[in-house]
């Protein structure tokens, strides 16, 4: 029977060129439940579809705050995001312990990138299988990076990882110019559009089973340079629900205002 | 003759009687490094409107001996942050390669040095704490200038144990007794930074290394004087004490033999 020699470990190539194991992690953050960020000129926005193992089970936890000024989303195995969101976290607490200087976003993003790609070079070690979006204010305002187990990282200005993703990123690709300029709550109001296309047709968007996390440049005359990260969950989601629905029924009836009818 | 090396330099053994090694210290624990060798004198700083001022001689003694006399004891970092030494020589040089290559790493990142003065403090501070509780202290005492995370003009000194203190005007070393009284009178507590100028600042300085020229035994008439504003950074190195007048010193009394 046919079989693959080129997967046992990490660090063979194939033939072809490929490292499967590399790959097969890359497979582990597809099957995971699906999130999107966006980012627009002062916000950044994760949102996540959050799964429960079972009925009687709580929900997977999708979206982590690593410092005040930056979170993560994950797909894939959650054991290993913790691994990854842990160090973040130890990362950011010693800029601001040594430097007093929140950890800028593209420093820590390629420092996980390089903790991965060595992973994927070591007789012995394996892949992270899990992605992260990573979301964040820095000097530079708001950022948003893909991170993969391969180690390739590279900032998006709207991203979709995990199941289903396809549907998401497509939304995404066509609603660019809107996203990029629009207000902090239509960002969020986008990324819940962004997630509710992956859904399957006898589902939706629950306060139990979506989260929502923000971070952004504090408005003018504000306390404080930054809106720090917040988190919405459970009750705290019913307004960002609530402004959905009333997003999606305006574009229904400019639809029909627009749309040619035979007469 | 005894030509091993090991008996060179010391005294010989048919005329002294064999040497005593028990002279040559071989345990016990380092201690050269528990006090300055080759050091700077003070260092002076000041806020005005818009920035501040660092100033310091360029002279680096060998305990009493003026040994180098071209030692440039202000760096900048970036052109974010300005950094004055005193204290050992060697250290600051230390120092001086931690900066560096602190500014290397900050410059690869995609938005370049974000590190403003307030940072680098906070960083030196706790590089001088950590040294300190080796008991391996690096023998500085260091001000830091430059602005913080609201852009307002920021000075704060760092010493060899750690201690921060911060004040619209600081000096280290001698400076902290003959220049902060002429500072404090010349920009008392009620006198708001925001009316303090540029040129004010600077002339002050300039005075006050008149005054360090004339009574601190360790100080040079060469001096560095480093202004930072929003518009960046101003060194101006090889400066030199300019209308001397040592009519004073006649007046002085007390200080070794003396007929009268």
């Amino acid at each position: 029977m046919f079989r693959n020699n080129y997967d046992n470990d990490a660090v063979t190539f194939s033939p072809q060129g490929r490292i499967f194991q590399v790959e097969y992690a890359q497979e582990a953050v597809k099957q995971g439940s699906v999130v999107v960020g966006l980012v627009n000129k002062t916000h950044a926005v994760l949102v996540g579809l959050k799964r429960n193992a079972e009925e009687l089970s709580s929900y997977q936890k999708k979206i982590i705050e690593i410092d005040s000024h930056m979170g993560i989303a994950i797909a894939g195995l959650a054991s290993d995001a913790r691994v990854l969101s842990n160090f973040m976290k130890q990362q950011s607490l010693g800029s601001r312990m040594t430097y007093g200087r929140p950890l800028p976003v593209d420093r820590i993003v390629s420092q996980i990138g390089d903790r991965a790609q060595t992973n994927t070079q070591h007789y012995g070690k394996r892949p992270y299988g899990v992605g992260l979006l990573v979301a964040g204010v820095d000097a530079g305002g708001p950022h948003l990076f893909e991170f993969q187990p391969s180690g390739m990282t590279q900032e998006m200005v709207a991203c979709a990882i995990g199941a289903r993703s396809q549907m998401a990123r497509t939304y995404l690709e066509r609603n660019l110019e809107k996203i990029a300029g629009s207000t902090r709550d239509e960002l969020i109001t986008h990324g819940l559009q962004a997630l509710k296309e992956t859904l399957s047709q006898d589902k939706e968007l629950t306060v139990d089973n979506t989260s929502v996390g923000v971070v952004g440049l504090a408005p003018e005359g504000a306390r404080g340079r930054i809106e720090s990260f917040k988190l919405y969950e459970g009750q705290l989601l019913v307004p960002l629900l609530d402004a959905l629905e009333r997003s999606e029924a305006g574009e229904e009836t400019k639809e029909a205002e627009t749309m040619e009818v035979d007469s | 003759m005894n030509h091993f090396p090991e008996a060179w330099g010391r005294p010989r053994d048919d005329v002294y009687g064999p040497y005593n090694p028990s002279y040559l210290q071989t345990t016990g624990p380092k201690t050269h490094t528990q006090s300055p060798a080759v050091t700077g004198s003070s260092i002076l700083g000041i806020k005005f409107n818009g920035g501040c001022v660092l100033a310091s001689d360029n002279l680096a003694s060998y305990g009493s001996l003026a040994r180098f006399t071209d030692v440039k004891r202000l760096r900048k970092f970036g052109d974010t942050a300005l950094v004055g030494f005193s204290g050992d020589i060697s250290d600051m040089q230390y120092i001086d390669r931690l900066l560096d290559s602190i500014d290397i790493r900050e410059n690869y990142s995609a938005h370049g040095n974000t590190l403003n003065a307030k940072n680098l403090h906070t960083y030196l501070s706790k590089v001088l704490y950590k040294r300190r509780s080796e008991f391996n202290p690096l023998w500085n005492h260091i001000l830091v200038a430059g602005f913080d995370d609201d852009k307002k003009p920021f000075l704060s000194s760092a010493d060899l144990l750690g201690t921060t203190f911060s004040a619209p005007h600081l000096a280290t070393g001698f400076g902290a007794h003959l220049a902060l009284p002429i500072l404090r009178r010349l920009f008392p507590e009620e006198r708001p930074i925001e009316e303090i100028s540029k040129d004010e600042a600077v002339a002050a300085l300039r005075e006050c290394l008149k005054v360090l020229w004339y009574r601190d035994a360790r100080s040079l008439d060469k001096y560095t004087i480093a202004v930072i504003t929003a518009q960046g950074i101003e060194i101006q190195e090889d400066q030199q004490v300019e209308a001397q007048s040592w009519a004073f010193a006649e007046t002085i009394k007390g200080y070794g033999a003396q007929v009268n």
